[in-house]
């Protein structure tokens, strides 16, 4: 079963619809406004990935990956919000050269843990890591336990409910439930401007390709495959040697510092960052978005989130009070009629006929090919 | 080169011409004088927002989905009478106005993101919108990038001052001093417990209050403060402290459904509110119509309107009001000031003779609204309204008595020196 090639043709197919789409086809068509909308929903993308490596691949389910999103686009927000509350731009404050949230609660100097994010290469390293160790200490704490299943996604819920009350209830450390808001430059380069969003994008975009690149390398690899074991039968994996826990725990961690680049680049293209990204709601939205793309489906993931959020944006403009109902119905549709999502529908139905395209030029070379939505390799 | 042109002016053609242009206004005035008094779009529009020789068009960016929507829905349906009511009269400069409504889904970026469609797809004219201070927070940048007006109903913390935001609402100082003079005055209260739910308004309002009673207020002494979380529901232990420590006033500062947890155990725990002073300054008749008449009855609220209010304008709105959206409807304080917003956007296009942001921002202050519910409003200087305080006393029907109102317009204070 091994694949010696690192995308396979349907895979390969499905790398460049969405390159050309997201590099080519979205920038040429849509105004600046409409690009930077489909930016925020691409940060969901990165969430989206995440979940489909641990819950598609490793089964295991996590409803608070909203903590990771949130601690991510916290740490890019904190150094951001620094830079903005300059001592010239904050003279009017009784203490200037603080966030003015800070002012505003009486604090009259900057904490110890905001000090780190003065600087942009720590800021950096901090989205990566503060969120893998995060990571770490709850995968530790539950899979060295065998926790798991149900009992994990109940965790990871109420691990994303205590964050956000922690952060609404320090409101003098996170500006509370107002959030972090007016970001204005990145390292001097003002963000706001419409030619800064436009090269946002392309980071971004660039930045989602690495992860969907690193997430198939991890797919491929042997531990892609021990993940996919676990899943389906955890006691014989256990059992022939191999440590479950620290498997799991990888696995997480990685979804947790994908979630994190998506909540860092969420920060940079939206120009805030508020505890209504870390709850419970988003976290299960997130989730939602993986199930209608499709959880076995790194690009399911990703078109996941493009589409569910376009929904949203244009249901919600047409129909301002009703728009909720669409949205709902829409979920419950896709999840009753198609449990694998979007690419379950593509490698039920249309992946087929490509292929018996394909077939009728080029005989047997369809037979070791597997669908994208298919449960085990 | 030029010289050679002037000849030109004196041929018989050129004057024909001229007089025929001198006679085109008198032309246009006998053809359409309706619109005699329409001033040119290009003039009153230098700067591409959604203004037409017929229309103009502003945004209402509210909560209609989601947990804030039961408190923005009286503030949509106040916006579009104000604005049926302005059409009805004539427009702006002449331009009926056209609304187009964004839902922020008590979601922040939401809000962000429907601000930015306002402004920059539809280029509306004025935004009313915004609900909590997070909202609004949220929406700041975009309003100041873009070069939007917003304006903004609720009463707030204070702490902020935009070119770009006419705040409708009063900020903490004007609702907060008065109405604790009053009680200090009247009740002869010295002793208060503080209470709130857990963000900024009400931490910031309780600082004013606990810097006022501590600092301002002779031999008065704040004896306890508490703070909830968002959606709390279980009071039982403060209202123990608060049996233990007898305060003169209990002044709270609760929101949102909250408020039927706390004033249904403050009534199971035998706190009689006709013997036991409570100050609040978030509960108006729309939060009452979820609490129950009979859990309130007897506390006071300090605002600055009450439906019950007894004047000419409050006469004339009331009905006008309930007959658009219903006789069981009631208005609130936040209600109030939202119909206030296109009235004063209104009044200000018109004075400054134009619909440019930057020229609406300079004019706003000084800008006065007769026709007030509450009253009579002018914009200061800090784009805040000057406005009476008043105590209103909860009766059981849901409604407030009137029962003490400042003599003169109290002065909007974002930034109180002494109280940060």
């Amino acid at each position: 079963m091994i694949n010696s090639r690192f995308f396979n043709r349907s895979e390969l197919l499905g790398f460049l619809a969405l390159g050309v789409l997201l590099f080519l086809i979205l920038p040429l068509s849509l105004d600046i406004f409409r690009l930077n909308l489909v930016a925020k929903y691409l940060t969901y993308a990165f969430v989206g990935i995440g979940l489909v490596l641990c819950w598609g691949y490793g089964g295991i389910l996590s409803l608070g990956q909203g903590v990771f999103f949130g601690l991510g686009g916290y740490c890019m927000a904190m150094y951001l919000k620094l830079e903005a509350s300059s001592v010239a731009n904050t003279k009017i404050q009784s203490t200037p050269g603080i966030p003015d949230f800070m002012d505003w609660n009486q604090l009259t100097s900057l904490p110890f843990f905001w000090k780190p994010f003065h600087s942009f290469p720590i800021t950096l390293l901090a989205i990566l890591l503060v969120p893998a160790f995060f990571a770490l200490i709850i995968g530790a704490a539950m899979f060295k336990r065998r926790v798991g299943g149900v009992y994990f996604a109940i965790i990871t819920q109420a691990i994303a409910a205590i964050l956000t009350i922690l952060i609404v209830g320090q409101q003098g450390y996170t500006g509370g439930i107002n959030g972090i808001t007016d970001l204005r430059t990145l390292h001097g380069w003002d963000i706001r401007t419409d030619h800064a969003k436009f090269i946002l994008y392309f980071v971004e975009v660039v930045l989602l390709f690495g992860c969907i690149v690193a997430a198939q390398f991890i797919r491929l690899t042997k531990l892609g495959r021990i993940l996919v074991a676990m899943r389906e039968q955890e006691d014989r994996v256990r059992f022939s040697g191999y440590s479950v826990a620290n498997f799991k725990i990888f696995a997480f961690c990685a979804a947790a510092v994908f979630a994190a680049i998506g909540g860092a680049m969420f920060t940079l293209e939206v120009g805030f960052m508020s505890p209504s990204f870390v709850g419970i709601v988003p976290s299960i939205e997130m989730v939602i978005y993986t199930a209608v793309g499709g959880r076995m489906s790194i690009f399911g993931a990703v078109w996941g989130a493009l589409l569910v959020n376009f929904a949203k944006t244009s249901l919600s403009e047409s129909f301002p009070q009703l728009w909720l109902f669409g949205l709902g119905a829409l979920f419950i549709a896709v999840v009753l009629a198609f449990p694998n999502g979007l690419s379950g529908i593509w490698a039920d139905h249309v992946q087929p006929r490509i292929d018996r395209l394909l077939a009728s030029r080029k005989s047997k070379s369809a037979a070791g090919m597997i669908a994208d939505g298919a449960p085990a390799e | 080169m030029s010289d050679e042109t002037k000849p030109g002016l004196k041929s018989p053609l050129r004057r024909k011409l001229l007089m025929g242009m001198a006679a085109l206004p008198a032309v246009s005035m006998l053809g359409r004088p309706a619109f005699a008094d329409v001033p040119a779009t290009s003039a009153v529009n230098t700067t591409g927002l959604a203004v037409t020789d017929s229309e103009v068009t502003v945004g209402i960016l509210h909560s209609v989905t989601g947990t804030m929507a039961i408190s923005e829905t009286g503030s949509v349906e106040a916006e579009k009478l104000a604005i049926e009511q302005i059409n009805a009269a004539g427009g702006v400069l002449g331009r009926k106005i056209k609304f187009i409504q964004e839902d922020g889904a008590s979601d922040w970026p939401t809000f962000a993101e429907k601000a930015k469609k306002l402004l920059v797809n539809d280029k509306c004219a004025a935004v009313m919108g915004c609900w909590t201070s997070a909202s609004r927070k949220a929406v700041l940048p975009v309003f100041e990038q873009y070069n939007g007006m917003l304006y903004y109903p609720t009463f707030y913390e204070g702490l902020e001052q935009s070119k770009n935001v006419i705040y409708t609402g009063q900020e903490a100082t004007q609702q907060i001093i008065a109405g604790l003079d009053w009680v200090n005055k009247t009740k002869g209260a010295k002793s208060f417990y503080l209470l709130g739910s857990d963000y900024i308004w009400p931490r910031t309002s309780n600082k004013i209050a606990r810097k006022h009673i501590e600092n301002h207020l002779q031999g008065c002494k704040v004896v306890g403060e508490e703070y909830f979380p968002l959606g709390s529901t279980q009071f039982n232990s403060v209202i123990n402290k608060i049996k233990l420590t007898k305060p003169d006033v209990i002044y709270a500062i609760i929101v949102g459904g909250s408020n039927v947890a706390f004033y249904k155990q403050l009534k199971a725990a035998g706190i009689d509110l006709s013997k036991q002073t409570l100050l609040t300054i978030s509960v108006t008749e729309d939060e009452i119509d979820g609490i129950g008449g009979e859990n309130i009855a007897g506390a006071y609220a300090c605002m600055k309107y009450f439906q019950s209010l007894d004047n000419a304008n409050n006469k004339a709105f009331v009905p006008a009001f309930k007959k658009m959206w219903g006789e069981k409807t009631v208005i609130g304080d936040v209600t109030q000031a939202a119909y206030l917003g296109p009235w004063l956007w209104k009044l200000t296009v018109e004075k400054a003779q134009s619909f440019d942001i930057d020229k609406i921002a300079a004019a706003s202050p000084g800008v006065e609204f007769k026709g007030a519910p509450e009253g009579y409003v002018r914009i200061h200087e800090n784009h805040h309204l000057w406005s009476k305080t008043r105590v209103g006393r909860a009766k059981a029907d849901g409604q407030y008595e009137l029962i003490y109102e400042t003599a003169d317009l109290v002065e909007p204070d974002p930034f109180p020196k002494g109280y940060q």
